[in-house]
């Protein structure tokens, strides 16, 4: 394996990372949301709420990481991915935003406003959303390129099936990907009325996730039919994806193993996520950049890769310690310590 | 109106963003110290009144956290957003403190969430303040990582530059450059001192509006004593960046000093007014102070002004900033030296109204001069964006509404400022100390 793709690798793994835990993050404050307007079990929300606290910021981590680095791998991504994505990523950082420090101002202020709960329930759909625009626009297709000016083409991306069929896709994962999440999580925190709720949720979210997807294979067999192709002679990784997917639904439906089920979720998006990406390659930005013409030189690439084993094995300690004391402490989760 | 100038939008932006995150930022790098020295103090002397003083700043650090962390991802995705250029050459000389910058961020933000939520956890109170060390840490290391980014900016080193192609890059020769060691260590003392000037202040207006409970008295002790440590390093690493400049960038000194002669036994001149033929009125002189600020010696000669070509000088208003600031920082200096010598002289006025008042100044002051200071660092470094390297149109994006993104930042602040605010005085006010403090250890002592 060649130095450009273990980076690649490593930037993926933790987009991928930023897509699990921000979806059950995202997902979760619109529930949270979402039952208050409906006057659903107030459980249900200090549930969520309890497993929302001491995580929110490190959910945000992650995409920092993702950025800083592959300005770092690929240098020529912040020339190409930053002149085009002013405006999209201009509008995402101002949802990040408003839906970190509100639901901080929420959380931790005097009192719970309906205000601030929906400002960061709806922000949490709508960031995924306008985030999906940066691994749109590399399927090519949606950028102009001429004398040294690159132009996000507006026309081309909102007319767009396999645009708008990403947005979807990243949506609808939110909410399944969260439900399942806390149907676990309430599960072991013997809440049987939110179990039951975020169970009937799951179900209700399978059957529109597999069908986004395969809108999202339609649109890209559309726009970029070399993608497609290659992403073909990987058909397996998909196989596999769906095969996860089934035994989710099953585990949920029969509501055992719930911990299994949520493994499979991620496994689901594991082998979907790097099978898109496997068949994404050479190519940052289809037809413009590959990954071999935007390499940064050795040198920083290897002091970049000694930095992130030194700094994973601080982190994984630290990550632990914060897993176990939140998520896997049964007293904690079921809110009998504070 | 003006021209749509994709590079002077660009600028105004990234001044907003950095300007506002730089405010919860610091507060950021500074309180976590204050906290983990306010909790320390409480298991040493077995006291809950400092405990519940860190308790209480945890949690009002918790809403500055949360616009910092927000704020922070924003400028991380502007500077790829509007200086792509600057960036696709950054990305291959100093990516490695940005990166890094990340982890210890991580870090800190791991432990942060298990401080907050861990306070009755455990037995001993002193396994729950091991957890705010690494806080501790990740916050200076993250302040420490991403000046080094800036000091790079105004000292580029560890790579050649041959007709527009990179070679010979060495990423720790360009982290450590000449500008580091001064600039890391002004920037992270001075969140310290502004951060103590700022719960300080808290603690003051308390005992302005006759609240004296011993809760409030002992915040305001803790905060001062730290505050006068930190003025004084502050003092003499501020020192120390001014021999940096006469050494490195001698025209970010002399324009900062309106110095225009190469001179020896030059004065430095604080305030004062310019005229177009480099003539100043009104100013105060002091004799071989910057000679003395330059070289530590009133003979030695410093640099002018006029040595540079025009095109190459930054705007001379930097002088106000660099005034504004040490005059600041000296009396902050001069400020908690007062409370604690009137504290040991003459304890009946300790507490009188004009000290507090005077302490109530340092905290939106203290920041203020954060302001001026960075404000100095970026407009001093003017017309380039890498000293000597780069100049700043070159690193600025060319795409289309940088303009319409200014206003809907602008909006975005406004709120997020606003809210922020209403939220801290909320919670405060609606649950006092005294009152805690009641509930939580059954205290009813009144100690006024």
């Amino acid at each position: 394996m060649n130095l450009e793709i273990l980076g690649m690798g490593v930037l993926w793994l933790f987009l991928y990372g930023y897509m699990i835990v921000s979806s059950i993050d995202f997902g979760a404050g619109f529930f949270h949301f979402f039952n208050k307007i409906s006057r659903k079990d107030h459980q249900v929300n200090s549930l969520i709420q309890r497993y929302l606290s001491p995580v929110w910021e490190v959910t945000n981590v992650f995409f920092v990481f993702f950025f800083v680095g592959i300005v770092g791998f690929f240098p020529s991504t912040a020339y190409y991915f930053g002149t085009a994505l002013l405006v999209p990523v201009s509008i995402s950082i101002v949802l990040i935003a408003i839906r970190g420090s509100y639901y901080a101002f929420n959380t931790y202020g005097a009192k719970d406003s309906p205000v601030y709960s929906f400002l960061y329930g709806a922000t949490g759909l709508l960031i995924p959303a306008s985030l999906t625009i940066a691994l749109t626009i590399s399927e090519g297709g949606y950028v102009n390129v001429s004398n040294g000016q690159v132009r996000l083409l507006y026309g081309e991306l909102f007319s767009s099936l396999y645009a708008w069929s990403v947005v979807i896709l990243a949506i609808i994962s939110v909410l399944f990907i969260s439900s399942a999440f806390l149907q676990y999580y309430a599960h072991k925190a013997g809440d049987n009325t939110s179990y039951r709720l975020f169970r009937r949720y799951t179900l209700f979210w399978s059957l529109p996730t597999i069908l986004a997807s395969g809108l999202v294979f339609i649109g890209i067999r559309q726009h970029n039919p070399e993608h497609f192709s290659s992403m073909l002679n990987i058909w397996w990784m998909f196989g596999l994806s769906f095969l996860f997917f089934s035994l989710v639904v099953y585990l949920s439906y029969r509501g055992k193993r719930l911990g299994t089920a949520f493994v499979f979720v991620m496994l689901q998006y594991f082998s979907a996520w790097f099978g898109y990406g496997a068949s994404h390659l050479p190519w940052l930005l289809y037809d413009e950049l590959t990954i071999y013409d935007g390499f940064v030189n050795q040198t920083m690439a290897w002091s970049l890769i000694t930095a992130f084993i030194a700094g994973f094995l601080l982190l994984i300690p630290s990550l632990y310690l914060l897993m176990r004391l939140f998520l896997f402490d049964a007293a904690y989760i079921r809110g009998e310590r504070k | 109106m003006i021209d749509y100038d994709p590079a002077t939008y660009s600028r105004i932006l990234t001044g907003l963003t950095l300007g506002f995150h730089i405010i919860f930022a610091s507060i950021g790098v500074g309180v976590p110290l204050m906290i983990a020295l306010a909790e320390w103090t409480g298991l040493r002397k077995r006291d809950p009144h400092y405990t519940l003083l860190a308790r209480r700043w945890a949690r009002g650090f918790v809403i500055t956290v949360a616009v910092g962390v927000v704020t922070g991802t924003s400028i991380g995705l502007q500077l790829s957003l509007l200086w792509p250029n600057f960036m696709e050459l950054a990305g291959q000389t100093i990516s490695l403190p940005l990166f890094m910058e990340t982890f210890a961020f991580f870090f800190e933000a791991i432990f942060l969430g298990i401080y907050l939520y861990t306070w009755d956890r455990f037995k001993s109170g002193w396994r729950h303040f091991l957890l705010v060390i690494p806080v501790v840490i990740g916050a200076s290391l993250s302040a420490f990582f991403i000046t080094t980014v800036n000091s790079f900016m105004n000292q580029p080193q560890g790579f050649e530059l041959v007709n527009g192609v990179l070679t010979d890059i060495n990423p720790l020769v360009a982290m450590f450059n000449p500008a580091t060691p001064t600039k890391t260590a002004h920037v992270i003392i001075t969140c310290y001192l502004a951060s103590a000037f700022v719960l300080g202040a808290i603690a003051a207006t308390k005992m302005i509006r006759g609240n004296r409970h011993a809760y409030h008295k002992k915040a305001l002790h803790l905060t001062m004593v730290s505050a006068f440590v930190f003025a004084a390093a502050t003092a003499a690493i501020g020192d120390l960046s001014g021999k940096y400049l006469a050494e490195y960038q001698p025209e970010k000194l002399a324009a900062a000093e309106w110095h225009f002669e190469t001179e020896e036994q030059a004065p430095l001149i604080v305030g004062g007014f310019l005229a177009d033929n480099q003539e100043v009125t009104g100013a105060l002189e002091i004799p071989y102070a910057l000679s003395i600020l330059a070289h530590s010696n009133p003979n030695e000669e410093v640099i002018g002004l006029n040595e540079f070509p025009e095109s190459d000088t930054p705007p001379l208003y930097i002088h106000y900033l660099f005034d504004g600031m040490v005059g600041i920082g000296i009396y902050l200096l001069a400020i908690s030296f007062m409370y604690l010598l009137i504290r040991r002289i003459k304890p009946a006025w300790q507490y009188n109204k004009w000290l507090m008042r005077g302490i109530v100044a340092g905290g939106p002051l203290g920041i203020l001069a954060i302001e001026f200071g960075w404000v100095f660092a970026e407009v001093g470094r003017q017309p380039w964006i890498l000293h000597q390297i780069m100049r700043t149109p070159e690193g600025a994006t060319t795409a289309e509404h940088v303009d319409i993104m200014l206003y809907l930042f602008i909006a975005l602040y406004i709120a997020l400022g606003v809210t922020a605010t209403v939220v801290l005085r909320r919670m405060f006010k609606e649950n006092p100390a005294a009152h805690e403090l009641e509930q939580r250890y059954g205290d009813r002592r009144d100690d006024k």
